[in-house]
């Protein structure tokens, strides 16, 4: 006998949890078009999958060209940040029975970055301004023969911002980046935080002078949109502040 | 098209591919060549740790580690690279903290370590606390800081090329790696990448099943770029299934969960485990707790009304133990699930997660042309080889250790290969393979579709070649395979743009899937015996007589341009374990 399987199609029809939904896409193609055009599609969905299933259906069984990138499809690889129903979120951990699925789900490119086609736009600047803040661990003298020591106190402090997975949904909601494209924009900062406030870090000063640039975390504007976008429930908002007080105190 | 010189190409950006791009980029000039942008490969999902005998929290030793692994992998493990895995773990650890791994600490500052499955204090006394952690989140921090320093190092990443063939030159009649030809995604660009030495460091195959851990994106690519050029394939037949996936989506849930306390538990509620392995119970190696729970689930123990999986109790544990220690997989309970992992059970069932087999490499990470011939130049680390540090069934918190430890090898091998030898001339014509791949799928007015020839390979590969297997379920998927392979030349796609044609290359990876799914079918058949993930219900047993060897499968075209699999065997290194029963 073979190991059993799921297959229980028959079942499942009699009560069928399958709902018609609308999926309302910001299309754009320059290879067809130099205009993005909205398109809808009908599509039949179980309420309890995710906006990333709903996708996959419209490519793989109506239109082969719908164009996103995803790949681990549980929110862990950051690739499918997009604008669904104008907020940003994960396309592989958004339910359809959590964005209303009576009324047409709106699905377009993030903002501030170039859309190259459909769903997906350029993430170059995005990775330039990560890039930017020297985002790694920056130590003098010799290397202990053993691990560096950090109590869990101080391993705690910075625990936050290492869950940035860098799907640039924060960045992308940022009203001051969606206008200025040279801001560090609020990815890069909670990346200079994660070092910044690490105790085996020695290369604090330098990050902040990066940001205490004109187009550092004096952009920020405090309007939370940041911290309401992040997949991974990090405190964006609030790391940009600690960021913006070790600049005034200069302790971190 | 356009040519690219470079003495060290890597081929993929997780985590072994980063950890050889460190060290080669020291050593020689570098390019990465990886279809995800960095970040995003799959080492990020990797959640409950890394092996090392550290030794922080309780007594252990690198001998210990050894014969947990090759225990592990049923005898299958080559021992020489199980040695040079389980003593180079601690520096590999070392390496990671020194590099801005943010590990989990104990109240001394030291990294923390706790339990995982299969790894055990003196030879199978007790579980032992061997794998360092940072919460459940091992591979994104793995993932992380490497990225962080290749940044620092300055290493050359081509993001979003698929590289789609493997270039070999003969030179006095010995097969060279003369490059690789990668397909350009924003702009559907050909791109021939002449390099001294090749690194394939591309991950796994396990998107050929339906219910499986791994990413969309895990579709063989470097296996069958090189095995479509005649290089073997070793293994393939093992494939593991991680006990606890996310029910019907197959979304891991760590190892760790058990290790740190969770329990499995059927219908009934009764601790299984106890009855299948006495002493190491819910931590027994993977292979063992995935087909316990299939037996329970075919004897009609199993939850839920269809009977078809069994829980992941977490409800004994602290809230603040769940907060601390696993984040990530009770968010994924609530969001997937909508269950609350503090009060409630987790539905779970075994989920495809890791391929044991693959390109078959020496310690240095050298590709095998065969059982003893080094193809010069070309080199493999982490999922998509087979060193075999694994043999039949790896061990929780290995496969991130693998990545590091033959990520830095193969690195530093590349690397000096690149300096001592000249590059070898590039075959006629390089780009000519992938151009008329490409072009034959763009202009394609066949009748198939990727999608359907696709859930119907999942469907065929989930029902007949998972947990237990038979020569009537195998011979099934064989031809189901055979009839999806031939109905794939008949494919057609509707993007027939150049740019971000994401279209076209789900075609060409379901392409390297049916492949390597038949390299899979075909060496499990010829297995008539059960070792580790690979379990024959009509050859129940281990049969160390005629089947402790590695199975070797290589493509034979005939004269008429069909092909086949041919398989062949290589002796296994034994040094210091004799085989013996597995007992848990």
């Amino acid at each position: 006998m073979a190991t059993p399987t799921l297959e229980k199609v028959e079942a499942e029809s009699a009560a069928s949890p399958y709902i018609t939904v609308t999926f309302r896409i910001r299309r754009f193609n320059p290879e067809v078009s130099d205009t993005a055009e909205w398109q809808d599609f009908q599509i039949e969905i179980d309420p309890k999958e995710r906006v990333l299933d709903g996708l996959h259906k419209i490519k793989w069984d109506l239109d082969g060209t719908l164009t996103f990138r995803r790949s681990c499809a549980h929110g862990i690889c950051g690739s499918d940040a997009m604008r669904i129903n104008g907020k940003n979120r994960l396309a592989c951990k958004t339910l359809i029975k959590d964005i209303n699925p009576e009324k047409p789900i709106t699905i377009e490119a993030i903002k501030g970055l170039t859309v190259m086609k459909d769903l997906v736009v350029d993430m170059e600047p995005f990775f330039q301004a990560y890039r930017d803040v020297m985002p790694f661990l920056v130590t003098k003298g010799n290397e202990p023969t053993r691990e560096r020591r950090q109590s869990p106190e101080d391993r705690e402090r910075f625990d936050d911002t290492t869950k940035c997975i860098l799907c640039a949904a924060c960045t992308s909601s940022c009203p001051v980046f969606w206008n200025d494209g040279q801001y560090f924009g609020p990815a890069a900062i909670v990346n200079a935080h994660r070092f910044i406030f690490d105790s085996r870090d020695e290369a604090g000063e330098q990050r902040l002078e990066i940001l205490n640039d004109k187009d550092g975390v004096w952009r920020c504007r405090t309007t939370f949109n940041c911290t309401d976008a992040c997949p991974r429930g990090i405190e964006v908002t609030k790391a940009i502040q600690e960021v913006k007080r070790a600049l005034i105190t200069r302790r971190f | 098209m356009k040519i690219h010189k470079y003495d060290t190409v890597i081929v993929g950006a997780g985590g072994a591919g980063m950890r050889a791009a460190i060290e080669a980029t020291k050593r020689s000039r570098t390019a990465v060549l990886t279809k995800l942008y960095p970040t995003r490969s799959h080492t990020g999902a990797a959640q409950g740790g890394m092996a090392a005998a550290l030794a922080n929290v309780e007594e252990d030793n690198w001998e210990w580690h050894t014969f947990d692994t090759v225990k592990g992998g049923d005898y299958l493990v080559d021992q020489d690279a199980a040695e040079i895995l389980a003593k180079e773990a601690i520096d590999a650890v070392l390496d990671l903290e020194k590099m801005g791994l943010p590990f989990n600490r104990t109240p001394d500052g030291t990294i923390d370590q706790r339990r995982f499955g299969g790894h055990s204090r003196n030879h199978g006394e007790a579980p032992v606390r061997r794998s360092c952690y940072a919460a459940d989140r091992t591979g994104h921090m793995i993932l992380q800081t490497l990225y962080q320093n290749c940044v620092k190092e300055g290493v050359e990443f081509f993001n979003e090329f698929y590289v789609l063939d493997q270039l070999i030159t003969e030179v006095d009649g010995v097969k060279h790696s003369a490059g690789v030809v990668a397909y350009e995604l924003a702009t559907g660009e050909i791109h021939v990448f002449q390099a001294k030495a090749v690194i394939y460091a591309s991950g796994g195959t396990g998107k050929f099943f339906k219910v499986t851990s791994n990413a969309h994106t895990l579709t063989g690519d470097g296996q069958a770029a090189c095995y479509r050029r005649g290089l073997p394939l070793e293994d393939m037949e093992f494939f593991q299934f991680h006990p606890t996936g996310i029910w019907r989506m197959g979304i891991l849930l760590t190892e760790g969960a058990r290790g740190e306390g969770g329990i499995l538990r059927n219908k009934d509620g009764e601790r299984f485990m106890e009855k299948y392995a006495p002493v190491m119970k819910d931590l027994a190696s993977r292979d063992v707790v995935s087909r316990s729970i299939y037996t329970e689930i075919r004897e009609g123990r199993g939850c839920g009304p269809e009977g078809d999986h069994v829980y992941l109790d977490l409800t004994h544990l602290p809230p603040e133990q769940l907060d601390a220690k696993l984040p990530d997989i009770t968010e994924f309970a609530r969001t997937y699930l909508g269950i609350e992992p503090y009060t409630d059970p987790i539905p779970i069932q075994p989920t495809a997660h890791y391929a044991m087999g693959g390109i078959p490499t020496n310690v240095e990470g050298e590709v095998l042309a065969d059982n003893t011939t080094v193809v010069p130049g070309l080199y493999a680390a982490g999922e998509v080889a087979c060193v075999s540090v694994h043999g039949a069934n790896r061990l929780g918190t290995n496969s991130l250790l693998d990545i590091n430890v033959f990520g830095k090898r193969s690195g530093i091998a590349a690397a000096r290969y690149a300096a001592e030898n000249d590059f070898v001339e590039l075959p006629e014509d390089p780009a000519a393979f992938v151009q008329e791949q490409v072009e034959r799928l763009r202009n394609s007015t066949g009748s198939e579709r990727v999608a359907d020839l696709r859930a119907e390979l999942q469907e065929t590969m989930d029902a007949n070649v998972m947990v237990f297997r038979t020569e009537q379920t195998i011979k099934t998927a064989v031809e189901k395979i055979a009839e999806l392979r031939e109905r794939y030349k008949n494919v057609a796609i509707q993007d027939k743009g150049k740019r971000f044609n994401t279209d076209l290359l789900e075609a060409i990876e379901l392409g390297n899937l049916l492949d390597l799914a038949e390299v899979m079918a075909v060496s499990a058949l010829a297995r008539k015996e059960s070792r580790g993930g690979h379990y024959r219900e009509d050859y129940p047993n281990r049969d160390d007589v005629n089947f402790m060897r590695h199975t070797m499968a290589y493509r034979e075209v005939g004269a008429d341009g069909s092909d086949s699999v041919r398989l062949d065997y290589k002796p296994v290194v034994t040094t210091r374990y004799q085989p013996m029963e597995r007992k848990y």
